[in-house]
């Protein structure tokens, strides 16, 4: 039997005292994902219709190279902080939880830093 | 995981049909949840046929007349008819309202009446508020300040300052916001809802309040506050036609304020 009256389980552990630079973020990246999306877009339109020496040309220029590198910084900080609100709203389950949010942001980590590691190898390397 | 799928216990059965009389020229069919904790049943729906020649115009006079003529076990809260008390919140033709400032006429053909959504049911319209109102307790819905009032009068203030209470002081805390917002569904345990939200926001604006960076820094959590995607079920269900979410959007910008301005 639950003791505990309904305002002690309301207030539980208190307030976190966060929260805002997540949401922050979130508008942030947002907001810069929108012009970048269109270079992106313009950029592999572009790349379409041209040899594949070509495309890693452009992409090594200075403009190019970061205007992809924010691309990625942002759409995949976006998306883990994004992923993450979603796995909040759903998975109640405290254990399921933690462990869901660590592999979301481990697995945007890592596939941020293979494209890091890609653009930089077709900057350097060609 | 969030409970997308009734329990067992919570499937809705037929209930009983009761006709209009006969001599009944307009009628309109209402079809309402019914559940006796009592009985060990599953909540059923009802269907009520009524006289509409014989009836009040809103909801809830068709809920009394039910009531008084029909089926005296009916259950549901009211008080006001005039939707100041909000007790007679509940859910008609899938949205959240007042059933005694919803004009009948406002629908056609069949209402279809249930409690208000995702609260626990005590008995057929009467949701168990409990929670709620532990919430509101808890963002301490009262002034709060550290400099005496003065000796002379009350604390001032000015016609301006008065008026950023518009809106938020109406609200009458029927629970239909909160209730209709799919994250208060899923995690109404931290989440403290649009209704309540709105109400910490009318002591923050207030201007003789002087704990306004305390009141931040509790609601500044992931759950309590940014549960809120700004789905906007609120605002378009508030049947004080109130703004809800936009009193949640004026709090997350404070914050932002405080951080970063």
């Amino acid at each position: 039997m639950d003791t505990r009256t309904p305002l002690s389980r309301v207030k539980g552990l208190g307030s976190a005292k966060s929260g805002i630079s997540h949401w922050w973020m979130q508008r942030v990246t947002a907001v810069a994902l929108i012009p970048l999306s269109f270079w992106l877009i313009n950029f592999l339109g572009l790349s379409l219709t041209v040899p594949y020496k070509q495309t890693l040309a452009w992409l090594a220029a200075p403009v190019n190279s970061v205007c992809i590198i924010a691309w990625i910084m942002a759409v995949f900080y976006h998306a883990a902080l994004g992923l993450q609100v979603v796995i909040e709203d759903y998975v109640a389950a405290e254990g399921p939880k933690i462990i869901s949010i660590w592999v979301v942001n481990l697995f945007f980590l890592f596939l941020a830093i293979t494209a890091l590691l890609a653009v930089v190898r077709i900057v350097s390397i060609g | 995981m969030a409970e997308f799928t009734l329990p067992k216990n919570s499937v809705l059965m037929q209930g009983k049909t009761f006709k209009a009389p006969e001599e009944a020229t307009n009628t309109r069919r209402f079809e309402v949840y019914r559940w006796d904790p009592d009985s060990g049943e599953n909540p059923r729906i009802d269907v009520f046929e009524l006289d509409m020649d014989n009836c009040g115009p809103m909801v809830l006079d068709a809920i009394l007349k039910i009531k008084n003529e029909v089926d005296s076990s009916l259950t549901f809260r009211r008080s006001c008819r005039e939707g100041v008390c909000g007790s007679c919140a509940m859910m008609v033709n899938g949205k959240n309202t007042l059933a005694c400032t919803k004009a009948i006429a406002s629908y056609t053909d069949t209402i279809k009446i249930y409690p208000l959504p995702h609260l626990q049911v005590i008995k057929d319209l009467v949701p168990d508020m409990t929670h709620f109102y532990a919430q509101y307790a808890s963002i301490k819905p009262w002034i709060e300040t550290q400099t005496p009032p003065p000796a002379d009068s009350e604390r001032l203030q000015s016609k301006e300052d008065r008026e950023k209470l518009d809106g938020l002081y109406d609200c009458v805390l029927c629970a239909c916001c909160s209730t209709s917002c799919p994250s208060y569904w899923w995690n109404s345990e931290r989440y403290l809802g649009p209704a309540v939200l709105l109400q910490a926001y009318r002591w923050l604006v207030d201007s003789r309040d002087e704990n306004t960076g305390e009141r931040l820094d509790e609601l500044e959590d992931p759950f309590k506050l940014y549960r809120c995607h700004t789905i906007m079920n609120c605002t378009d269900t508030c049947p004080k036609g109130l703004n809800p979410a936009k009193a949640i959007a004026e709090t997350k910008k404070l914050l932002v304020q405080r951080k970063l301005g």
